[in-house]
């Protein structure tokens, strides 16, 4: 046995089930799972992280063209820029097993949706497996292969963050060989026309209801107990349900749901023979409560179905233990105890800020200078630098999805085309949907400076490589995309790039930016404190006026007050020296050894 | 047996690291771990809370309100904002150790622990010590985190003896670290035994 987070048993899985090729791209939860493949693999595995989700699917369709075994990970957004690809593999279909890991993300944690990617399968007529434990994940992703090549379908696994970043003890088994894949075969199959849609739309349609009636059958649904009430549920609330029911000691009949859609309909039907009534335990939308209550009025069968749609569980947001019990309780009938605590005196609060030395303060610091006084608005995108929104940087006006600041600015743009623009966008970014923004702010003439972000990373969700990095998952070096240059082939008139610690030079470079008459960028690059810690360090002479520009203008998490002295804490300092030009008495300079 | 042990503090402090080791000590032992963890936004200088679930098959891996046996405080606000998973009467260990927040130092508000300590006091047995300063002291300061792991040993919250964790740290650790971690983990196990820390 070892302990295996929820997303390394799914890598393990997927190795053990003879994946041929990962390819996906970052996004919190989902991460670790292409990164434990690459850790892990035997030698004979392609592991890609993609420019984005789209090309990671279509890499994906490709490869399954050949009869390999594929996965593509992503987070529940990412889905959002892969659907086109994924709604056209479900039609077209696909030869060697394709899962497609989707993690959700309730709460949202570490997103801008708490969108159900169950409906997403409904909606693309794909299976989709909900684990409810990593170790029931690790299960899933070995059956998740067979089952889409049984079905010729992509099958969507779908964990959401309580699963992807639990950890269990899992005796997790080697792989009992290579997969072996006979290769592509030319066939009109894999041309997707108007007549071969239609023919296979008809298929897909069957397909769906003879899922299901496999899927009533499939281990990850279960039913135990035998009270006249039902508690259904799926995912992470299951486990909730299961604890808060041997807690009340509630005699119910407690239903896990592992195979949400296509819906199991007969082993629905089945558990709720005997039942008088029914609570749905499920995080995010409604969605096997709604398929209980369309498989109940089409067999025309009257049982009372509870959830979300009734007002008994929250609409949005993360459930929790005390609100399945809750819940449970009150539907059983009985009040729930209160358990009167006592609330903790005031604290700090503590929000998540950039790193002492990131040097996206010094970018966003060196383009507020360089504005000051000038109406000016400032898009941001998705990343650690959509940190800069928080005081006292204030430099995120905009944030919408990844790639979106670059044309949101052009949007603004057109309708006030009177004041300035900047788009700051992060060179993984860039890289993922940034680039076609730049080419539709050329082609159509909007003036904004494009500000990339260029700490040779992906930095947000844990340091991965990325296309101007030069390393791959396979350990290879490949050539870097050069930023600058793909900036001026997209059509940006004015290209420069600065050191955002060379403050004085970034400055100016705003500046510069802001009068081009046209499509303008800077490269503000510097890696990423992360990646690379320099050694220095800064400290505050006797000289300090004790003015606090420093902590009002940059909001470094090193400078603090304590005892009514400002002060560096060098545990955490890299020297960046950004302070530095921000004090007005020169009271901050290097610690010398 | 059960154990719930809940670790609070604030991104870097090595609290996810302390939350393996606690796990695969008590796998060591035989028993079926779960554990959850704040990966992603949460890090960055944020809150970040491990939840330990030891010999818990059938449970989720979030401990409930007022379920944990264990509260190990990295950080005094953060035990503070986190002492209501812990059961009543149940053991916290806090360090000391303040770290100020960007938004503390901005508002100009003096961010003071007594009353956190109070409020802490009225809720739980507390152990407290300056886990940060005994760290340095044993030539790392980022292994307060072990410091934090031997006073849970030390206080008899945790299913395995503090040899158990000393032989789990000698084959996890790089050779050059292990001799301070080793001396933190001593450090805090003998610190709660009432010579340095204080003991209520």
């Amino acid at each position: 046995m070892e302990l295996l987070m929820g997303n390394e048993a799914i890598a393990l899985g997927a190795i053990r089930a003879g994946v041929n090729l990962v390819c996906g791209y970052p996004g919190t939860p989902s991460t670790e799972v292409l990164e434990t493949v690459a850790k892990h693999n035997p030698g004979d595995i392609h592991v890609e992280w993609a420019s984005n989700e789209k090309a990671a699917m279509e890499v994906g369709g490709g490869a399954s063209f050949t009869g390999a075994r594929v996965m593509v990970t992503m987070k529940q957004m990412g889905l959002n820029v892969a659907a086109d690809p994924l709604m056209c593999l479900s039609y077209l279909g696909v030869k060697g097993g394709l899962v497609v890991l989707v993690a959700d993300d309730p709460g949202p944690i570490s997103s801008q949706t708490e969108q159900d990617t169950r409906h997403f399968a409904k909606f693309a007529n794909l299976p989709v497996l909900d684990p409810a434990t990593p170790e029931e994940a690790y299960q899933m992703v070995q059956e998740a292969f067979g089952l889409s090549e049984r079905w010729g379908l992509p099958v969507i696994l779908r964990p959401t963050t309580r699963i992807c970043h639990a950890s269990a003890s899992i005796a997790a088994e080697p792989r009992s060989g290579k997969h072996e894949y006979p290769g592509f075969e030319k066939d009109p199959r894999w041309v997707i026309f108007p007549s071969l849609s239609l023919k296979n739309h008809g298929e897909l349609e069957r397909k769906q209801k003879e899922i299901g009636k496999e899927f009533s059958h499939s281990v990850f649904n279960d039913v135990e107990g035998n009270g006249s009430i039902g508690i259904v549920a799926s995912g992470a609330a299951y486990t909730y349900a299961k604890e808060a029911v041997e807690e009340l000691g509630a005699n119910v009949t407690l239903v896990k749901i592992g195979t949400p859609y296509p819906f199991p309909e007969d082993f629905a039907l089945e558990f709720m023979k005997e039942l008088d009534k029914v609570l749905v335990v499920e995080e995010l939308d409604a969605v096997i409560e709604r398929s209980l209550a369309e498989a109940l009025g089409k067999h025309n069968i009257k049982l009372g179905v509870y959830g979300k749609e009734t007002g008994n569980l929250p609409a949005a947001g993360e459930y929790t233990h005390e609100i399945v019990r809750g819940a449970i309780a009150e539907f059983l009938g009985g009040g729930e105890r209160e358990t009167a605590a006592e609330a903790p005196p005031v604290l700090p609060v503590r929000p998540p800020v950039l790193c002492a030395g990131c040097p996206h303060r010094a970018s966003f610091y060196a383009v507020k200078t360089a504005m000051k006084g000038i109406p000016a608005v400032f898009t941001g995108d998705i990343g650690c630098y959509t940190l800069g929104n928080a005081k006292p940087l204030d430099m995120v006006d905009t944030c919408l999805c990844m790639g979106a600041g670059v044309t949101v600015a052009q949007g603004l743009y057109h309708m006030e085309p009177d004041k300035k623009y900047f788009a700051f966008i992060g060179d993984s970014t860039f890289f993922h949907t940034g680039i076609p923004g730049v080419v539709n702010a050329a082609y159509n003439q909007a003036k904004i400076t494009v500000a990339v972000l260029d700490n040779s990373t992906t930095a947000m969700t844990g340091q991965q490589p990325h296309p101007g990095t030069g390393r791959t998952m396979m350990g290879t070096d490949s050539p870097k995309i050069d930023i600058e240059a793909m900036l001026r082939a997209s059509g940006a008139g004015w290209v420069k790039t600065v050191d955002p610690f060379d403050f004085g030079a970034a400055v100016a470079a705003a500046k510069e930016a802001a009068e081009f008459d046209g499509v303008s960028a800077i490269i503000f690059k510097a890696p990423c404190i992360a990646l690379h810690k320099p050694q220095g360090a800064y400290e505050i002479h006797e000289s300090c006026i004790g003015c606090k520009k420093c902590i009002r203008e940059i909001g470094c998490p090193a400078i603090s007050v304590t005892g009514g002295a400002v002060r560096i804490e060098p545990s955490l300092c890299y020297g960046c020296g950004l302070c530095a030009y921000v004090c007005p008495a020169a009271a901050i300079g290097e610690v010398r050894k | 047996m059960k154990y719930d042990i809940l670790i609070a503090g604030v991104g870097g402090q090595g609290t996810i690291l302390a939350s393996k080791l606690i796990a695969q000590a008590a796998m060591e032992e035989g028993r079926f771990v779960r554990t959850s963890e704040t990966i992603g936004m949460a890090q960055r200088g944020g809150c970040v809370v491990s939840h330990v679930r030891i010999g818990s098959r059938d449970e989720s891996s979030v401990i409930p309100m007022h379920g944990a046996d264990l509260l190990l405080g990295f950080e005094p606000a953060e035990a503070a904002r986190s002492l209501g998973r812990l059961r009543k009467g149940g053991k916290a260990v806090v360090n000391t150790a303040r770290v100020v927040p960007v938004t503390a130092s901005l508002s100009g508000k003096a961010y003071e622990t007594e009353e956190i300590f109070e409020y802490i006091r009225r809720g739980a047995q507390v152990w407290t010590l300056d886990a940060t300063a005994i760290a340095e002291a044993c030539g790392s300061a980022k292994a307060a985190n072990v410091v934090m792991l031997g006073a849970g040993i030390g206080v008899g919250a945790l299913p395995f003896s503090v040899e158990c964790m000393e032989g789990l740290l000698a084959r996890r650790l790089p050779e050059k670290l292990f001799a301070a971690n080793r001396k933190a983990l001593y450090a805090g196990y003998d610190c709660v035994g009432g010579a340095k820390g204080e003991t209520e």
